[in-house]
């Protein structure tokens, strides 16, 4: 299934667990540090660096481009780390996350009541994600390095939808199914 | 006593900072492609051709496998008759790292200090653990340890009396419990015994094995196959969706122990299990 940026309620209405995207257009980069200073702002009552409105965050902090390339190795770090923040940033309109690993009940919570899906790409297919990734901006934070907040376009990224707007959790489901009783 | 200038040094790290980023160990892969047979997830599968496809992707255009080229852990044997010269030994080794990841275009990502968070910009400093050998040769290993598997490492102050079902317990729930965190297919590394530090040092030196290899001591050799064995069948899976294959391999590494304690620690590496060693 392929799906386009910006994404709004009916697109994420159409999307369950385990369905697997390939995703194209404009995702905002935002890990650890970004997040925080982005909660600062949204707790402060500032304007955030970009309208996270109908928008997907790409938990990730890539390697450097080598000469000829846009990017680096970029594939999705580890998401609970963003779990603190993610419902406010869902709260104003973020439609989905992607990133590796499973989401607390706060983040299932809000993605069901603002409608947002959850997607996983794989950990440590760095260099192959790379390759779906056309152009690179810096949008925020350049003194971050790896985790400034870039804006990629990508073709084709390929992720799957681990949490739907149903409260669904593959995480739950896939571990229960395989699960052996010893 | 053999010479060995720290310029030598440098190069060598340099080199094997940049050749473990780029390329998965051939154990690594074989033991991939075995897992595929025995993975029923559909999804899992995919997962873990991907994992492949990415591996021969970086050996092929020379790019980091991992965007998280890790913090850089040194492992040095240094041979008693061996003279350093030419300058100071771990500035050499970091200037090795500082070289490696910025002509290998790997990410920097250590911050100087854990509260202030400012990243140093260079991955420097690295974690350096030495040991000192009979000879007069130096090994050098190379082992960047990615953040995401780190966070899921733990060690645990056990009671004598908790025995072997207490460490097998242990070990099965740490690795349930991290589910798809530390990006599975893992590696467990398993220190028993030692004292706090040592045990934690134990698991992390257990995860520079070749797969497949056992622990000699048929003992233990039998624990790590009962491990697999059991946290194979936590239905986990590739990337935590659940599926057959969760861990590649487990490695043990024991030492004495005080009366009072049974230390145990559990190391877990993802499956960009990376590390490269050099004799000099």
């Amino acid at each position: 299934m392929k799906f386009s940026t910006p994404l709004n309620n009916s697109d994420i209405e159409r999307l369950k667990v385990g369905d697997k995207l390939l995703l194209s257009g404009s995702i905002y980069t935002g890990r650890d540090a970004a997040h925080k200073r982005l909660i600062e702002l949204i707790d402060n009552g500032e304007e955030l660096p970009l309208n996270v409105k109908g928008q997907i965050i790409y938990y990730a902090g890539p390697a450097p481009a080598s000469p000829g390339k846009v990017i680096g190795s970029a594939g999705p770090t580890t998401s609970y780390r963003m779990d603190p923040y993610a419902p406010k940033l869902i709260a104003l309109g973020l439609k989905g996350m992607i990133g590796k690993g499973p989401r607390s009940k706060d983040v299932i919570e809000a993605m069901k009541k603002y409608k947002a899906v959850y997607f996983v790409a794989v950990g440590g297919a760095g260099a192959l994600i790379s390759q779906c990734i056309k152009k690179v901006d810096i949008v925020a934070y350049e003194d971050l390095g790896p985790e400034a907040i870039r804006c990629l376009q990508v073709e084709d990224f390929p992720v799957i939808v681990a949490n739907d707007c149903y409260g669904r959790d593959l995480f739950k489901e896939g571990v229960e199914k395989y699960r052996i009783n010893t | 006593m053999r010479e060995i200038n720290v310029q030598k040094i440098t190069e060598v790290i340099k080199r094997l900072c940049m050749e473990t980023n780029y390329y998965l160990g051939d154990d690594v892969v074989e033991a991939l492609k075995e897992s595929l047979e025995i993975e029923e997830s559909p999804t899992g599968k995919e997962i873990i051709n991907q994992i492949l496809e990415n591996s021969y992707i970086a050996r092929k255009e020379n790019v980091a496998m991992c965007q998280d080229t890790g913090f850089t852990v040194v492992f040095l044997e240094l041979g008693q008759d061996v003279n350093i010269i030419g300058g100071n030994f771990y500035e050499a080794v970091n200037e090795g790292v500082r070289q490696g990841y910025k002509e290998g275009y790997l990410r920097k990502s250590i911050v100087s200090d854990p509260l202030e968070r400012k990243n140093t910009g260079d991955n420097t400093p690295a974690v350096i653990h030495t040991k000192i050998v009979p000879g007069d040769k130096l090994k050098i290993i190379i082992a960047p340890k990615g953040g995401g598997s780190e966070n899921m490492s733990e060690v645990k102050m056990m009671a004598p009396a908790q025995g072997i079902q207490g460490v097998e317990d242990f070990v099965v729930d740490k690795v349930s419990r991290s589910g798809g965190n530390p990006c599975p297919p893992v590696i467990v590394g398993v220190g028993i015994g030692g004292t706090f530090e040592k045990c934690a040092s134990l698991a992390k030196h257990a995860l520079l094995r070749t797969l497949g290899l056992r622990n000699p001591n048929p003992f233990y050799a039998d624990l790590e196959k009962r491990l697999l064995e059991k946290i194979n069948c936590l239905g986990i899976g590739p990337m935590g969706l659940g599926g057959r294959v969760t861990a590649l391999d487990v490695f043990i590494e024991t030492f004495p122990c005080h009366i009072a304690s049974l230390p145990v620690a559990v190391n877990l590496q993802c499956h960009s299990a990376r590390h490269k060693e050099l004799v000099i």
